[in-house]
């Protein structure tokens, strides 16, 4: 039976203390020992930066790749092989900056993986740089001078992109985090967890005690959870267009809630056929087993060079 | 030659009449050029039909078929005219067909040595239609004028009408079948026409069917490189729409219900090769395409695939004129230096250039077995050239041809392992490969400089080490890989000159090489097609006694010249180059050598465009 050091490995980790990928590395490993995976059925996907080197500290197979080209690479290996349980992760700026890009599109295709955005608005393992979730007007320690572009909206950019989950949580909150790591993984298609962070050493505008609401008059947290205000945001009848359409509209609505009160949960969910249900419709074989645990290496060409004659 | 705007359909009825001929045991080269355009720029397709093998083009041409005014006289009319038409191209005695109602004099072709067929396009056109009363939809049919014009020359050169219309009729199958049937007519309107009014022996150059043993087969670069992936056992594909690369994707998507291969068209080439090094690392054989533009975005993937010695991918580059878009459409051999250094530092990679169609299906099956063997990225450079050119050639047969999947362990074998290392460091650098999903194979994997499990280190010892171990595995692929399958000399094996090329100007040069023994001078050839690993040995051995080394190349620098000589210390004697987005035709390379030998020139441009 797996326990949760099954899922740690020995390597050192050199995050700053009271960094937020602590909490997020915490309850990946949590969620994978509720879900009881084991260890050799997940592959771990990262982009560069300090969330880059997660697939280090979790014991499954880890691919730590390019800035920016996290999502390609967890593509690839997700098609080959669509018995492995695939997360990605990746920082802000890996995600929407240099791969945005490849955000918008990996939505379109609905592969069936997990993608955890590390949201803390600052490039932090090149010492603080806006990032593109900072909002405009904003300036955070290690800058010289505010930001005077506007921040994009990753929930957002997620629901018009396609992806069929998309859902936020908080660092700090690892309960919640489990919970909506589990429904992202569980979800059969491309799933997008935003996950705010902090980072103690570079942000220090969206601090922990800024989400806790201390500077506010009233004490309150910012974030308040959708589902216990009545916000659901799963489409029940996927073939209607109007449902699907208006369940859109909503999350869009709410992903533009910021400042005193912030939003987390699931935004948007739908059940569509993922990128392999369709492949398979044209590949019958793929509904067996897939491509990898199959021997393709004996096809005839005969026929293609009869073609040609 | 025919020749028209572009969108007229001078692909299928040079491929229909290159199809008939092939079949009436004639040898075939076809080669088309054309404008990144859709409709209307001027394009034309080459047709050389001989009873020898013929395995390059040549700049005269015996029958024009002009579908327009523009293929006989250019376009000198406009503001900014880019070419003269090819009315005098067309060889004394020979003959050009074009469309009557364009009231030509003849004393406007400026030629009293050839003969002219001037056809009624239309009218006959319009006799084919009114057999199928499809007469009053003449505007739907017109662009069937180019059948009656393919008819007309079979006619001409008196050729089994049969054939050709057999190769007609395939093109239109299913619901299409009646087009066929139509075009056919038109053809045979063509070509009764042409026999009944211009007479038997109107044109001197005839073709005759003759016997040939075995069957053959008409192919272009692209589908041999998708024959061999699929024969490879390549189970994806990634591409993003690029001339003339998307034709292989989309032979292969076609192709995929029966072959089962997964193809996906991505947001870019970024995503492309990293998409398909994912694959490779998840044990599934893939690859990529793409020319100059897409790989110039592949080279930050590339430096990926290499530091984390995925099993590929294997890359097609369909090598372009560059830089930039530079001729979109036109075939050049400027990426050889790019290719071999692309992506920062140093990795591991290999590079091998066919120079024809068959060899191209060999090394690309090759391909594979090397990423898997050697764990590195392959790349296979296809000149535009051989891309888009059909030649006949005899039905390869795939005996003997072996899948190689290099040293990946089997489920029984990882599930023993206690203490898996991904990177061992041993003699050979080539680390037993296990594949995410097996039990006791769990690795990491990183562009960071990594340990042997595959966790980031800065460790200066095990830096050393790795690299090493890495670029180990390219001496250990020139070692074992035999010299004959990297270079190969055609010819005598001492010859007065040594003719010296790679990729797609081969067939140029052997043609040329029976001109050149015609007038006396013998030559032999040495072909490079391991860029690297490099046959330094062979060609030293070959070079530093070869008395006169002239050095041909589909580029302005001559830039395999410098990589001779950086790896051997050997200067060639001569360069003939050619970088006007066109490739070498057989009497370009004996004008360039004749310059060289008889006009002492040293260095040699040539372009007949």
């Amino acid at each position: 039976m797996p326990e949760l050091r099954t899922y740690r490995t020995q390597v050192h980790n050199d995050w700053c203390p009271g960094c937020g990928d602590f909490g997020i590395v915490n309850a990946i490993q949590m969620t994978l020992l509720e879900m009881q995976l084991e260890p050799h059925r997940v592959a771990l996907f990262s982009g560069i930066g300090c969330s880059g080197k997660t697939p280090h500290f979790i014991n499954a197979y880890g691919f730590h790749t390019l800035h920016g080209r996290v999502l390609p690479i967890a593509t690839g290996a997700a098609l080959a092989n669509p018995g492995l349980t695939v997360v990605a992760v990746g920082g802000d700026g890996d995600g929407l900056g240099i791969g945005a890009g490849h955000f918008v599109n990996t939505g379109r295709r609905n592969v069936d993986f997990t993608y955890v955005l590390y949201d803390n608005q600052v490039y932090g393992l090149t010492k603080g740089q806006a990032s593109p979730t900072l909002p405009k007007g904003i300036k955070t320690k290690s800058m010289p001078t505010p930001s005077i572009v506007e921040g994009v909206n990753p929930i957002a950019m997620a629901v018009a992109s396609g992806y069929t989950f998309v859902a936020r949580s908080y660092a700090l909150d690892v309960r919640h985090l489990k919970q909506i790591l589990r429904a992202a993984i569980e979800h059969k298609g491309s799933a997008f967890v935003d996950v705010l962070q902090t980072c103690p050493t570079y942000n220090d505008i969206n601090t922990k005690e800024w989400y806790s609401g201390d500077d506010l008059p009233t004490k309150a947290p910012r974030l308040y959870k959708l589902e216990e205000t009545g916000f659901d945001g799963r489409v029940k009848d996927p073939t209607k267009a109007e449902e699907v359409n208006a369940k859109k509209g909503s999350a869009l609505l709410k992903s533009f809630e910021w400042g005193d009160k912030i939003p987390v949960g699931i935004f948007f969910k739908t059940e569509f056929p993922t990128y392999m249900d369709q492949l398979a419709e044209r590949m019958p074989v793929l509904k067996d087993k897939p491509f990898v645990e199959q021997d393709v290496y004996q096809r005839d060409v005969a026929p293609l060079f009869e073609e040609l004659t | 030659m025919i020749g028209g705007p572009q969108g007229s359909g001078i692909n299928s009825v040079a491929e229909n009449f290159a199809k008939g001929c092939m079949r009436g045991g004639l040898h075939v080269f076809a080669n088309i050029e054309y404008h990144s355009n859709i409709k209307g720029e001027h394009s034309y397709y080459r047709l050389r039909i001989e009873e020898k093998e013929p395995r390059s083009h040549v700049d005269w041409v015996d029958l024009l078929v002009a579908l327009d005014k523009e293929t006989l006289f250019g376009d000198l009319n406009k503001v900014h005219p880019t070419h003269q038409g090819h009315r005098h191209e067309v060889s004394p005695g020979g003959g050009i067909i074009y469309d009557s109602s364009l009231k030509l004099q003849p004393e406007s072709f400026g030629r009293d040595d050839i003969k002219l067929f001037p056809l009624p396009y239309l009218d006959l056109l319009i006799e084919g239609l009114k057999e199928f009363g499809k007469e009053r939809e003449l505007s739907k049919y017109q662009v069937m004028v180019n059948t009656i014009a393919l008819g007309a020359s079979l006619g001409l050169v008196d050729y089994n009408f049969d054939l050709a219309a057999a190769a007609i009729r395939e093109g239109f199958t299913g619901r299409k079948a009646a087009l066929g049937d139509m075009n056919v007519s038109a053809a045979k309107h063509g070509y009764d026409y042409a026999q009944k009014t211009f007479g038997p022996d109107a044109l001197s150059v005839k073709l005759r069917t003759q016997r040939l043993s075995g069957q053959r087969m008409m192919i272009r670069g692209v589908q041999a490189v998708g024959i061999a992936k699929l024969k490879a056992g390549c189970g994806f594909q990634t591409y993003y729409p690029i001339t003339p690369a998307t034709d292989e994707s989309e032979y292969l998507e076609s192709h995929q219900k029966d072959y089962n291969m997964i193809v996906v068209q991505t947001e870019d080439e970024i995503a492309a090769i990293n998409m398909a090094t994912g694959a490779a690392h998840a044990g599934l054989r893939s690859s990529t395409s793409t020319s100059g533009p897409g790989f110039s975005l592949m080279s930050e993937g590339l430096g990926w695939a290499g530091i984390t010695e995925a099993p590929g991918p294997v890359i097609i580059l369909y090598q372009r004129a560059g830089p930039a878009t530079g001729l979109p459409t036109r075939t050049e051999q400027a990426d050889l230096r790019f290719v071999l250094h692309a992506a920062h530092g140093e990795f591991p990679r290999m590079v091998i250039a066919p120079g024809d169609s068959v060899e191209t299906y060999y090394d690309t099956f090759d391909a594979f077995n090397y990423a898997d063997r050697y764990q590195v990225p392959v790349i296979v450079m296809v000149d535009k050239f051989i891309a888009s050119t059909y030649r006949d050639v005899p039905v390869i047969n795939g005996d003997g041809m072996k899948v190689d999947r290099g040293n990946m362990l089997r489920d029984e074998d990882v599930a023993k392992l206690t203490d898996y290392r991904r990177y061992q460091l041993n003699e050979l650098g080539i680390s037993p490969r296990a594949i995410p999903g097996q039990k006791g194979g769990i690795f990491w994997t990183t562009g960071d400089e990594h340990d042997e499990y595959g966790h980031i280190t800065e460790a200066a010892e095990v830096r050393v080490k790795m690299m090493r171990k890495r670029m180990r595995k390219i001496e250990l692929a020139g070692e074992v890989i035999p010299d004959a399958k990297k270079a190969t000399i055609h010819g005598p094996k001492t010859a007065p000159v040594t003719l010296i090329g790679w990729g797609s100007t081969k067939g140029a040069i052997l043609d040329a090489m029976d001109d050149l023994r015609a007038e006396g001078t013998e030559a032999n050839f040495l072909q490079i097609r391991y860029v690297n690993p490099f046959p330094e040995k062979l060609v030293y051995n070959v070079l530093s006694t070869a008395r006169h080394k002239i050095m041909i190349e589909n580029n302005y620098s001559a830039q395999m010249a410098g990589i001779i000589r950086e790896k051997t210390g050997i200067a060639v004697d001569n360069k003939i180059v050619k970088f006007d987005g066109r490739p070498f035709s057989q009497n370009e390379v004996v004008e360039g050598i004749g310059d060289i030998l008889k006009n002492g020139m040293k260095e040699v441009t040539v372009s007949h465009a």
